[in-house]
């Protein structure tokens, strides 16, 4: 599903050339749940960006279902998000003033080809339905709790039937109680669609949530299990 | 993305933060009111500069007959009788850019009203038109003299106000009879005061008569001697004039031109001159050149000859009219342009602290998929739907503040259908230019920066 051959990030401060990436091979199956960790400062975020397309890698190959996207311009990045990728942040980013239900709709306006305005609407009364917002279509992001927005977002994360869903410390701003409800959603989209899970997170917890743990140090990827990770396993 | 979701996209964009929305159309609302209120009440300037100047006479032309040399003395202009009234009829009919003409006659004298009596200062005959083109169809008092008058030479006259004070001393004019050397007219009209002329002439010391009739009554029985004398002027013609009975060179035929090899027919109705009215100042000269067309092929004149009458506009204050039209236009034109311009920059300013503020919504649509363009339509769609918005009710407004400039201040306006339409598409354009920069700059953005952006 997912596959990156010797990726690299180098960022041009001026004149001193800063490597974040130095050359990151991993290939994540279809239907996998795995986390993404690492501490401040690994390149954690820039791989996160490059595999949910935000980002172009200086040099190496990014295989999305068989296709290179390294290459790929805006335009079409673009494009590519808006069909295959969700995105669920770790504060929501839902569009402030707006109904729940029209910011689930968001991202379907923007695919091709065009679905007609009632068929994205029936969609996303479904999804808010499935993450248990029936009664509250019409609030507003100010009239919701902590855990409702982000059970908003997931649903907007889904609207167009993406393969891969990219949480980016979906749980960094919630209690714990929240935090393992959503947590609990991503294993059940996981489980019963089938969606690769892709979440990033710096909590060794979460991290042990998920049936793979990708950690991060310094640029590269450590195989195997962390030794954080691993301490908290014992 | 289509296009109706996009436009509700847009609209709810804008709904979300109506103080700021509404700040930006009250930037366009204003540009355009007032671009409207200046040219309605530019047109209305306009027109009543051109009313003004046309009351002056600077939409007039006159047609005089040519200069002819007689045994070395040269008579001046309109020495020849070469003008008729089929000439004037040839005018109006044939030149696209004169509305009327009237033949005109003149004629003076003493004018006599029982014991009272007075030496005015213009006494002509023309057809109605004559008083149409004069501004003097509508009448202090009484009537103008019709068609039929004119037809049957009718002994009627209209007097200026000068006449009837001197004449009259307060009585009323209406249905008394005066006497020109002789013929008795009745006076039907008294003109509308127009006062001294630019040459510092008493406009108002006139008397009209039906054209006819002064050639026919006045002329043809006032004077019984010096039938030898130019038709031109003033003076008398005598009935040997009008049915003459020897061969007194009336039409003059041009001298390299033998009588005898020229057989035209005589024409006796020679008049003193045309009166005629241009329907667009600004172009007399272009008149000028269309009448002498026509009446050269009138007079049957050959090429090389030369022309057998003068044609002259009031070139002075036509372009004293056009300088001043124009000036008004240019005036409105600026004043137009920079509260435009404002509206605009009102507009861009917006615009980009829209982007600025919405960074984050910005970076969310990219992640989500809005490609690059999808941003920039999004933005210029704003832009154009508020400027729109600002220009319809900015044209309402401009309405409305003419409409109350107009019943206070009592300056003339006059509704511009095409300022409206116009109004409508610069505020779209404006909308396009000056969204341009802010919704380019939208779509250039970075996701992820904008997603971090705070």
């Amino acid at each position: 599903m997912i596959k990156l051959v010797d990726i690299t990030k180098v960022y041009h401060l001026g004149e001193i050339d800063l490597p974040v990436l130095k050359g990151i091979s991993l290939h994540i199956k279809e239907g996998e749940f795995v986390s993404l960790t690492g501490a401040s400062g690994s390149g954690k975020s820039t791989l996160m960006n490059i595999l949910g397309c935000l980002d172009r890698p200086s040099s190496g190959e990014y295989l999305i279902a068989g296709q290179d996207v390294a290459n790929f311009n805006a335009s079409e990045r673009a494009v590519l998000r808006n069909k295959r990728i969700g995105f669920v942040f770790q504060n929501f980013n839902l569009l402030s003033r707006t109904s729940a239900l029209d910011n689930v709709m968001m991202p379907a306006v923007y695919s091709h080809p065009a679905l007609s305005t009632k068929e994205i609407r029936a969609h996303a009364e479904l999804l808010l339905n499935m993450v248990g917002l029936t009664d509250r279509m019409d609030h507003t992001p100010a009239q919701l709790s902590g855990g409702q927005q982000q059970r908003v977002a997931i649903a907007r994360s889904l609207i167009n039937n993406p393969s891969v869903l990219l949480a980016d410390e979906p749980t960094g701003n919630l209690d714990s109680t929240t935090s393992k409800e959503v947590l609990n959603m991503f294993k059940d989209l996981n489980r019963e669609k089938g969606i690769t899970v892709i979440l990033v997170t710096h909590d060794p917890k979460i991290a042990n949530f998920t049936d793979r743990a990708i950690n991060m140090e310094d640029g590269l990827i450590c195989e195997g299990v962390s030794s954080m990770l691993s301490a908290v396993k014992q | 993305m289509k296009f109706i979701p996009l436009i509700k996209t847009c609209i709810k964009a804008l709904v979300r933060n109506p103080m700021r929305a509404s700040l930006t159309i009250l930037g366009i609302i204003i540009g355009i009111a007032s671009v409207i209120a200046m040219v309605e009440i530019g047109q209305g300037s306009s027109i009543q500069v051109k009313q003004t100047f046309a009351e002056m006479g600077a939409d007039t032309i006159n047609i005089r007959p040519g200069a002819i040399s007689k045994s070395g003395i040269n008579t001046g202009q309109g020495g020849r009788a070469t003008l008729t009234p089929a000439d004037s009829e040839a005018v109006v009919q044939d030149c696209t850019l004169i509305t009327r003409a009237s033949p005109v006659v003149r004629a003076s004298g003493q004018v006599i009203y029982g014991n009272q009596n007075w030496n005015p200062s213009l006494i002509e005959g023309g057809s109605v038109d004559y008083l149409k083109i004069k501004n003097w169809y509508d009448m202090e008092e009484g009537q103008p003299f019709s068609e039929q008058d004119v037809e049957e030479a009718k002994r009627v006259c209209v007097i200026g106000q000068t006449i009837a004070n001197e004449l009259f001393k307060g009585e009323s004019p209406l249905g008394k009879d005066i006497r020109i050397k002789n013929v008795t007219f009745k006076v039907i009209g008294v003109l509308r005061k127009k006062g001294a002329n630019m040459m510092g002439w008493d406009q108002d010391d006139a008397i009209i008569i039906p054209w006819t009739s002064v050639r026919y009554r006045l002329q043809g029985l006032g004077g019984s001697s010096s039938s030898s004398e130019s038709s031109s002027s003033t003076s008398k013609v005598s009935r040997s004039d009008l049915f003459p009975t020897t061969g007194i060179d009336y039409y003059t035929s041009n001298s390299d031109q033998p009588y005898s090899n020229a057989p035209h027919p005589r024409r006796f109705k020679s008049i003193d001159y045309i009166l005629a009215q241009i329907s667009e100042p600004e172009r007399s000269s272009d008149a000028v050149d269309e009448i002498t067309e026509v009446l050269r092929a009138k007079h049957a004149l050959c090429p090389g000859q030369a022309d057998d009458f003068v044609v002259r506009d009031m070139a002075e204050m036509t372009r004293a009219f056009s300088s001043t039209t124009e000036m008004i236009a240019t005036l409105l034109m600026v004043v137009a342009m920079i509260s435009l311009v404002v509206g605009g920059v009102g507009i861009m300013n917006i615009m980009l602290v829209s982007v600025t503020e919405r960074t984050k919504e910005i970076g969310l649509r990219m992640a989500v998929g809005a490609r690059p363009k999808d941003i920039m339509r999004q933005f210029l769609l704003e832009a154009t739907l508020l400027c729109l918005v600002g220009g319809i009710l900015g044209i309402a407004l401009g309405k409305g503040l003419s409409y109350i400039i107009a019943n206070t201040l009592k300056w003339p306006t006059a509704s511009s259908p095409e300022a409206m339409i116009v109004a409508v598409c610069v505020s779209a354009i404006i909308g396009i230019v000056f969204g341009w920069y802010p919704s380019w700059k939208a779509s250039k953005m970075d996701p992820i920066d904008a997603l971090r952006h705070e």
